[in-house]
């Protein structure tokens, strides 16, 4: 758990880096001071279990496997990536991983991943399914009708509603008139717990609760984890909307330096262990970084590529050649050919 | 004899007899049989574990089609009339459509329903979608014409492995009837008919125009002994453009028929494609009969004149036809 921990925050610490250095394609966004709401609550699910991620749960899909670097090849757009260049940041599906990958409007991969649980359920198989929203993305209509639906198909589902405060700028408290966020899951008649979502272990208990009632049978829940987004919405943001006395506040309840706390003052772990496990994350990390820093980017004709199981007929190839440079195209305006079409084999 | 909407019916029992991954979800499609009785009897054959009655949620049907999809399973999805697929929009064209190019894994799904006018039924149970996904890579779309291919597109859609818009005509459900060959039926996706041959103009069209447009080219045989060709595109994306090309070639002269909106609409990308391919063998403008540009109107009149009817066809092929 302590591993899944810093190894989310290093690696985000590598990413922050390399968006310094200008090897980020596009933007990056953090889940610092909310990993252990990610990892706790996917250490509750089990091999052959699927899993939706939202935009800060890189903790989620390490747990479930990910490979450090492949998440580096994909924020890098780099060859040989998940998405294949196509798409960015955790949108990827690895089913061996049970992960399903979200787009970028909200919610929707709730109702996405509804089907994998409806298939589950359909062949009688105890898996269950896990995805994430933050609480800025409960407010969207996939979100209502996903919700509305899991709870009345009794789909072996949880959802865990990351609750950081903030969606983009926008305070949580001026979008929902709702007092407790737990008051959404019961409308649609599905349990809800609260949890400390910077407390790992709290979020874990939670989880193997719901996790396992949604495995026997007992249907959909949620489980609102009250946590802090301690950076702007994207690298872009310096977040200038936030009051530094309530920044301050939530770094006291960061969840890293608090587990180890934990860990240490119950003696389940001494320094020397936490050490160990920390330099062994970041020799895992360097060796990472060295691989993902050493693939090139795709071959540009990759872009026609994959839209369809078969492809589409190419009707008119001329007009997207690739690559033509610009000198090409002015002889080509030159050219008689394009006058007229005289050229044309078989014209009348 | 059966009928368009029992050909729809037959494809998808015959698919569920063969293959128990695919199932049916949608607004009453159990209990009730579907707003329309396509479903009717499913429910009892097939039980409440592949006849599934949803809530009023079309994102959440689509969303779980995509992800039991994913999982191997089949969904039919019903929309129960076409009009309600806009809820579901952000499902299909950011979801669904661009699942396999995004990830690498693909979303086999149907999503079913009726479309149209001429049934009196005003603005939100009339429309023609077509448009508003064309331009979407990832989404295929089929609209056929008869019961045959109402029965061989269905069951080729369930078939396939990319997501399928499968636009069933209200308006032909029942007064479409047909003696269908006995076996089975696939009809190939992204494949026109020939409905009627001539050497004189090609008329493109699908859905219920294939019948005006039969009833027009029937006018001006008698009339004006000209001879039009009429290619049901059956497959709207993707669109046979070499058939459409080929016949254009040897007549010389393109009219476009289809009952959705003009602006935007598939004629214009018609017309696009054939200026790209075959310039050179027109000898006239091409020309597009299609709905107005406003919304489904709903009283008699009005909804008539907003339709394409046989007489707008055929005096558009005799403007061509003089050229």
């Amino acid at each position: 758990m302590y591993r899944f921990l810093i190894l989310t925050r290093g690696l985000e610490e590598r990413f922050e880096r390399l968006f310094k250095q200008g090897k980020i394609v596009g933007g990056l966004y953090r889940s610092l001071g909310q990993e252990a709401t990610a990892v706790g609550s996917a250490m509750a699910l089990r091999d052959g279990d699927w899993l939706a991620p939202s935009i800060r749960d890189l903790g989620a899909l390490l747990v479930r496997g990910l490979d450090p670097c492949d998440s580096l090849l994909q924020y890098m757009a780099r060859d040989g990536s998940l998405c294949a260049g196509k798409d960015n940041t955790n949108h990827f599906t690895v089913p061996d991983l049970g992960i399903l990958g979200p787009v970028s409007p909200l919610g929707t991969q709730l109702c996405v991943l509804n089907g994998v649980a409806l298939a589950f359920k359909k062949r009688g198989e105890p898996r269950v399914c896990m995805t994430y929203q933050g609480e800025g993305a409960t407010r969207t209509g996939a979100s209502h009708e996903g919700l509305a639906f899991a709870a009345a198909l009794r789909l072996p589902i949880v959802v865990i509603v990351e609750h950081n405060r903030w969606a983009f700028s926008t305070r949580s408290t001026s979008v929902a008139a709702v007092a407790e966020w737990t008051d959404t899951a019961r409308a649609y008649g599905m349990p809800a717990i609260g949890v400390d979502g910077n407390d790992v272990v709290a979020v874990y208990e939670a989880s193997i609760e719901a996790v396992d009632r949604a495995r026997a049978g007992g249907g959909p829940a949620m489980i609102v984890a009250e946590t802090y987004r301690m950076l702007g919405h994207a690298q872009h943001d310096p977040q200038t909307y936030v009051p530094p006395e309530e920044l301050g506040q939530w770094r006291a309840r960061d969840p890293i330096p608090r587990f180890a706390r934990d860990l240490l003052e119950a003696g389940r772990a001494t320094e020397d262990t936490l050490r160990a496990i920390r330099d062994e994350v970041e020799a895992e990390l360097d060796r990472a970084v060295d691989r993902a820093l050493a693939a090139g980017m795709p071959d540009a004709s990759q872009a026609r590529t994959r839209a369809y199981a078969e492809p589409e007929p190419d009707v008119t190839p001329w007009t997207r050649t690739s690559p033509v440079g610009y000198a090409d195209l002015e002889v080509l305006a030159d050219s008689e050919a394009l006058r007229r079409g005289s050229v044309v084999e078989g014209a009348p | 004899m059966i009928t368009y909407l029992e050909a729809i019916r037959e494809a998808m029992w015959e698919e569920m007899k063969d293959d128990e991954t695919v199932f049916i979800m949608g607004q009453d499609v159990g209990v009730y049989g579907g707003a329309f009785k396509i479903t009717e009897g499913f429910l009892a054959e097939f039980g409440p574990d592949r006849v599934i009655d949803t809530p009023i949620s079309e994102a959440a049907i689509v969303g779980a089609a995509i992800g039991a999809a994913h999982m191997g399973l089949k969904p039919v999805c019903e929309m129960q009339f076409i009009d309600f697929i806009a809820p579901a929009f952000d499902m299909i064209v950011n979801f669904a459509a661009k699942v396999r190019y995004r990830t690498g894994v693909g979303a086999g799904l149907v999503i079913r329903g009726p479309c149209g006018g001429g049934a009196r039924a005003g603005p939100f149970h009339s429309q023609n979608v077509e448009s508003y996904f064309a331009n979407v890579a990832g989404l295929k779309m089929v609209a056929p014409a008869t019961a045959h291919d109402a029965k061989g597109l269905l069951k080729a859609a369930i078939r396939d492995p990319d997501p399928v818009l499968y636009f069933e005509h209200k308006f032909l459900y029942r007064r479409i009837k047909e003696e269908l060959p006995g076996g089975k039926i696939l009809v190939p996706i992204g494949k026109a008919r020939t409905h009627r041959e001539g050497d004189d103009l090609t008329l493109v069209t699908y859905g219920a125009m294939v019948y005006k447009a039969e009833e027009a080219a029937e006018l001006v045989a008698r009339e004006d002994g000209a001879g039009v060709e009429i290619l049901d595109l059956r497959s709207l994306r993707p669109l046979d453009i070499d058939a459409i090309v080929t016949s254009v070639k040897r007549t010389g002269r393109l009219l476009i028929v289809h009952e959705a909106p003009r602006f935007g609409g598939l004629a214009g990308e018609i017309t696009a494609q054939v200026c790209e391919e075959a310039f050179e063998w027109l000898d006239a403008p091409i020309r597009r009969v299609t709905a107005l540009d406003t919304p489904v109107p709903y009283s008699p009149p009005l909804e008539d004149y907003y339709l394409p009817q046989t007489e707008d066809i055929v005096t558009a092929a005799r403007w061509l036809l003089a050229y």
